[in-house]
């Protein structure tokens, strides 16, 4: 039995007369990374904040490390990263003396297995802000405090660690660096990741798996190739013959491909396959998504 | 030791290093340097003049009160700017995040607050020393005064400005909820000029509130027992100095968790992100 970290059954969160979030069902299991992924406004921060034990639910199930993050204690919180965005605190403190102060609140929570906090030292390596250790942190750039942010975020070395769109504002080298950042979290620290993000080309690269988030529903969930296969199980097949071009969408490729090459030989050029990319997937899920829940609205007009 | 006593630990040595940070920041320096010019140059100004009725000097009656009346100012607004910055900036939340972490940020506000009307005592006091005769009446036990008052009254008023800087809407609006009544209070507590030149009904609101109270209870500390004729019952009313001050300071002891636990629950990524942006549209 694979052990659940996370676990969501039925979690709606109401504001006035709005369903940010209708009925939210998943689970995250020890190890894995999983990428809440979905437009603007579809209820990703208010999930992560639920989990986080940040914001109280309108209803439905939650545990968290085997809690209710609305009512876990400080032990708990002990086990639990969260990822901030910030944007002026601390602006006359250090990287090291900042990551020193609020790494130590960790102390008593060391374990054998797991030693609390992590050295100030290693973690300003592992982020990459040794150079910068010891500058004042309203001097730091935007993408030195983002990963402050994630140093802080990790200091206590948590079993369960919340990103919420980590890499908002990082140029694509810093974006890459932190891509490694969290592979080595997973591969060397096993520590469960649940992060949100709108940029779909970081979800395939970090994600086990993604979970796609829609008008306050997870309307699709897997790996990116799953997703893939599961919504627009089709490939395109282009090629030409005698200056002609073709398209033809086919549930079987490689078979399509083998008749095709068998009829005409040396006949066929160009000859393209497409699969459908986590993009196309993500907007086809979400589009349907979206005109259902027009046209669930557009009924109840109707109906009034 | 347990997991809180360690963060009130933490906290303590957070208060500190942000003390020590703010000593040697040119920011702070500088309002400590421009508040002790603009007192010291008032009374420079009226070294010279006696108070009508006595053989005091002006300097002498109108230091412990200006002291009194910056202790005040610093102890409310102090407070009440950190917060409201700390809910704006994820300061707060950050320390929600971490294991009792809400219990050392307090402590090291507490700790913070508390050491910063030091530097804005002593470029106060040390000057007035050297330029000004008859500063201090009674020695040794005037200074006992002096130590017991100021606690006091930071007891009774500190809480005031953690609880404005736990409920005002923004760190743009401290000046209107916190700064202002702060300075209306001051207007009619007898700070810069005795509370008897203003009408019965004022009297009675000033005495209400703790500001007047730590101003008599300075100027008890620093002049002599002849200058009680100028006070309101004509002596120092130390036990009703006492009682008004720690009657407040029981009131804020009680209060104050609450309202910070309540502002506490509300920290969000997307209340901090909300105050972000309220904060980068100044105009509306």
């Amino acid at each position: 039995m694979t052990n659940t970290v996370v676990a969501v059954r039925g979690l709606r969160m109401r504001y006035g007369a709005r369903d940010v979030l209708a009925e939210v069902d998943f689970e995250v299991c020890q190890g894995e990374v999983v990428c809440l992924l979905g437009p603007n406004g579809a209820g990703k921060t208010t999930t992560i904040e639920i989990l986080e034990g940040f914001r109280i639910r309108t209803a439905g199930d939650v545990e968290v490390l085997g809690e209710d993050p609305a009512h876990a204690g400080e032990d708990w919180r002990a086990r639990v990263g969260v990822v901030l965005q910030s944007w002026r605190d601390h602006p006359r403190w250090t990287p090291r003396s900042l990551l020193a102060q609020l790494g130590a609140y960790y102390a008593p929570y060391a374990t054998a297995v797991v030693p609390r906090p992590i050295a100030v030292a290693e973690l300003l390596d592992m982020v990459g802000l040794a150079e910068a250790a010891d500058q004042r942190i309203v001097t730091l750039s935007g993408g030195q405090r983002r990963r402050l942010d994630v140093a802080v975020g990790i200091v206590g070395r948590p079993e369960l660690l919340f990103l919420d769109e980590p890499t908002a504002g990082f140029d694509p080298h810093a974006r890459r660096e932190f891509h490694d950042l969290v592979h080595h979290l997973s591969d060397l620290e096993h520590t469960t990741i649940l992060l949100t993000t709108h940029d779909l080309d970081e979800a395939e690269k970090l994600a086990d798996r993604i979970l796609i988030l829609a008008e306050g529903r997870i309307v699709a969930a897997g790996s990116a190739e799953q997703l893939a296969r599961r919504v627009a199980g089709t490939a395109e097949v282009r090629w030409s013959r005698a200056g002609e071009t073709f398209v033809h969408a086919t549930d079987d490729a490689t078979a399509f491909v083998r008749g095709l090459l068998l009829d005409h030989g040396d006949e066929v050029a160009d000859l393209e396959v497409r699969r459908p990319s986590l993009e196309d997937t993500y907007i086809a899920l979400v589009h349907r998504q979206e005109r259902a829940a027009g046209e669930a609205g557009a009924f109840m007009e109707a109906a009034r | 030791m347990s997991p809180s006593a360690h963060a009130v630990r933490l906290g303590a040595r957070r208060g500190w290093t942000e003390f020590v940070q703010s000593v040697r920041s040119p920011q702070d320096q500088g309002y400590y340097l421009f508040t002790g010019l603009l007192v010291l140059g008032y009374l420079w100004i009226r070294r010279d003049d006696e108070v009508a009725g006595t053989d005091l000097l002006v300097p002498s009656v109108a230091l412990p009160s200006i002291l009194a009346g910056l202790v005040a100012f610093g102890v409310v607004v102090g407070p009440a700017y950190a917060l409201a910055m700390a809910r704006e900036d994820g300061t707060l939340l950050r320390h929600k995040a971490i294991p009792h972490g809400m219990r050392g940020y307090f402590t090291g506000q507490l700790l913070l607050q508390s050491l910063t009307i030091l530097p804005q005592l002593l470029v106060i006091l040390v000057p007035a020393f050297l330029l000004f005769d008859d500063v201090m009446a009674g020695s040794a036990s005037g200074w006992l005064t002096v130590a017991w008052v100021l606690v006091l009254g930071m007891l009774a008023m500190m809480p005031l400005g953690m609880i404005i800087g736990a409920l005002v809407p923004s760190t743009q609006k401290v000046g209107t909820w916190g700064m202002l009544p702060v300075l209306v209070l001051a207007a009619i507590s007898g700070i810069f000029y005795p509370v008897q030149q203003l009408w019965g009904w004022v009297q009675v609101i000033a005495q209400i509130f703790p500001m007047y109270w730590l101003g008599l209870g300075m100027r008890s500390a620093f002049l002599p027992d002849s200058a009680a004729t100028l006070e309101i019952a004509g002596n120092w009313r130390t036990l009703e100095t006492v009682l008004v001050l720690g009657a407040w300071a029981v009131a804020g002891i009680l209060v104050t968790p609450l309202v910070l636990r309540r502002m506490a629950r509300r920290q969000s990524a997307s209340a901090v992100e909300a105050g972000r942006q309220a904060a980068l549209q100044w105009i509306r």
